[in-house]
């Protein structure tokens, strides 16, 4: 659990629940601690100290009115209160970064409400509106609108899509039918999380990466098993079946180890890594050491470091061809 | 003395708050500690003083509004607090549910990272009028950012602010130095996140990686002690892409090889049987090198001499170092 919640956070907090709770008179207590983000407790606490608080006085009628009987939460005569408080500078720039962001996806069919909130909001934010400008989120680009859009409506519609997509790490074009589940945004690329019929698992597709989407005249509800994957642990969790390869890189290939999933990195005196990298096939392996020129030496294992040279060898040959 | 518990503050504040916006007058600090029942048990006035102080500046950091005004026009000697009932309110704004769905989207954008907090508080500020949100509509879609980096949020706070900062910055050969930086903008760019600004010791702009920042942000002299330039664009200092041409390039790949290339190539034809001419655009030779020389012997760049020179020094270079030893 976090560290209790200080006095003043609450009093903010409180700030924003009274003009929530005065325009929702009725509500169940319990929806409303699950919208404000709180415990019911929290709710009932909140509400007996709002019970004792009041205008200059502080004789019975002076006080806000608070009743939660029977879990329905009716709060009165909160009048001074009963408007929120202006956004803070981190509230203003977290919306209006993020509509910015929205704004630049292609194809987005909510652009005209996305440009509409946003000019309400930076009138609203005042002067914060022109400092939030100091934080900018580029969303991925490199999609096509419509790939974009044809994801979406099948996703609102549990209509069966079939891609042709690019396994770049395997540099093959393959077709599958997809039971589209959501359309996320994660790390600079866009992605279609759904049931894939060739794997009979679930799988994100890089938007970027589909050559082409057809939207099916079928079904296309995922089967009741198929649950989306936490993103926030990792998009690329190591399978049991990884291969491991231990690369020797120089110091203009250091970012290697920023960009991949490595094991152990050690870093020498003279500013060599070696890095333990792990990958489901070799073929995207080659391509990263062939990418790398010069810059990376395979260590393990021997035969990958052989195919490398190898391969090099026989596209060298080609030119002179 | 002892120390009033949370709740007990926090009733005292928001009297506080209470107080201050009711009254249209400015409230010298004898009314006030009249009208604040906590207040009016305080052991001295002593005990007052410091505790209105406090209290004072902890409403400010809140972003509550709070006026120093003369109480009577004609003797500016003694001064009220009050705050003003529009100056602290929210403006009165009526967004329409689409409107409200799609600031819902851009506050769950923030779901995971540090700024997740104040995004939910925005929007339940916005949507304290009952207005139904339309969420149906945007089922499905989920933009996120996330906020690994240690640095974001002081560096973040220093942007927003105009106040320089140092850092040590490690380099990606892991050497690391310490910086000083006037930061212009924080800027999230294919999931990393960057910060821009006039690098105080260079004496010239720079890009930083918040990931490489290691240890603790400190703060430099004062907030808004620098402008950023008006026509600032972080997006081309960070990409280092700025105007550059539009060039193309032929390249052959074997049949079913070189499948990113494909999918972008402007032109298709087939070679021979065993490969295809792609036709393809591009702005950076040295990136499309390396894509090409990632396919090894499947593909081969044919035009521009600068491309094929390009990839070639890359195959020479992994036979130089992947070679029998």
């Amino acid at each position: 659990m976090a560290a209790p919640e200080s006095a003043t956070a609450r009093l903010a907090r409180l700030l924003t629940m009274v003009p929530w709770l005065v325009n929702r008179q009725g509500i169940d207590i319990a929806r409303a601690a699950a919208e404000l983000g709180v415990s019911t407790d929290q709710v009932e606490a909140d509400l007996a100290l709002l019970f004792v608080c009041g205008t200059p006085g502080h004789l019975p009628d002076d006080l806000i009115e608070a009743d939660w009987d029977g879990g329905r939460v009716f709060l009165r005569n909160a009048d001074t209160i009963a408007r929120p408080l202006r956004l803070g500078l981190d509230e203003a720039t977290a919306l209006i970064v993020g509509l910015r962001a929205l704004a630049a996806v292609p194809g987005l069919d909510e652009r005209d409400a996305v440009d509409r909130a946003l000019a309400k909001l930076v009138d609203a934010a005042g002067d914060a509106s022109e400092v939030s400008d100091r934080v900018k989120v580029a969303l991925a680009a490199a999609v096509p609108s419509d790939t974009l859009s044809t994801a979406r409506a099948a996703v609102a519609a549990h209509r069966r899509l079939h891609l042709s997509y690019v396994v770049a790490s395997r540099d093959e074009t393959t077709e599958r039918d997809v039971d589209p589940m959501r359309v996320v945004s994660l790390d600079g690329n866009w992605y279609l999380e759904g049931w894939c019929h060739r794997a009979q698992d679930v799988r994100l597709f890089r938007l970027d990466r589909v050559a082409s989407i057809e939207t099916l005249d079928v079904d296309g509800t995922p089967p009741t098993g198929a649950r989306p994957r936490d993103l926030d642990t990792d998009l690329f969790t190591a399978g049991p079946d990884d291969l491991r390869a231990t690369l020797q890189l120089q110091p203009e290939a250091a970012w290697v180890v920023d960009y991949y999933p490595v094991e152990s990195v050690e870093r020498a005196a003279d500013g060599t890594l070696t890095a333990s990298i792990r990958a489901a096939d070799l073929t995207w392996l080659r391509q990263l050491v062939w990418r790398l020129g010069g810059a990376a030496r395979v260590l393990e294992p021997a035969e990958l470091r052989d195919e490398v040279a190898a391969g090099a060898a026989a596209a060298l040959a080609s030119y002179d061809a | 003395m002892a120390q009033p518990s949370p709740a007990a503050k926090t009733e005292r504040l928001l009297n506080l708050v209470i107080c201050l916006l009711y009254t249209r007058q400015p409230l010298s600090k004898a009314r006030i500690r009249d009208a604040v029942p906590q207040y009016g048990e305080t052991a001295s006035d002593e005990a007052f003083d410091r505790m209105f102080e406090r209290d004072k500046d902890e409403l400010r950091e809140l972003g509550i509004p709070l006026r120093i005004e003369p109480i009577d026009s004609f003797f500016d000697d003694e001064t009220g607090y009050r705050i003003d009932r529009r100056e602290y309110a929210l403006p009165e704004i009526a967004f329409e549910p689409d409107e409200l769905a799609v600031l819902g989207l851009a506050s769950r954008t923030w779901q995971q990272a540090s700024l997740a907090g104040p995004a939910a508080t925005a929007l339940r500020k916005l949507e304290a009028a009952e207005v139904e949100r339309d969420t149906e509509s945007l089922v499905g879609l989920e933009p996120r950012v996330r906020t690994s980096e240690p640095a974001f949020n002081p560096v973040k706070d220093a942007a927003l602010r105009r106040q320089a900062v140092s850092f040590t910055y490690r380099k990606a050969g892991g050497e690391a130095t310490t910086r000083q930086l006037q930061p212009w903008t924080v800027t999230n760019w294919h999931g990393r996140w960057y910060v821009t600004g006039f690098d105080l010791d260079r004496q010239a702009p720079r890009v930083f990686r918040l990931s490489r920042i290691d240890g603790a942000v400190k703060r430099l002299g004062k907030p808004g002690a620098y402008d950023v330039p008006a026509d600032h664009d972080p997006l081309t200092m960070i990409d280092g892409t700025d105007s550059r041409e539009t060039m193309t390039a032929t390249v052959l790949v074997r049949n079913g090889a070189g499948n990113t290339l494909r999918r972008r190539a402007r032109q298709h034809t087939d070679e021979d049987g065993e490969f295809t001419r792609l036709t393809v655009d591009f702005g950076d030779t040295e990136v499309l090198a390396d894509e090409i020389a990632g396919f090894g012997p499947a593909a081969r760049a044919v035009e521009p001499p600068e491309l094929v020179e390009a990839v070639l020094r890359r195959l020479r270079g992994s036979i130089e170092r992947n070679g029998a030893a």
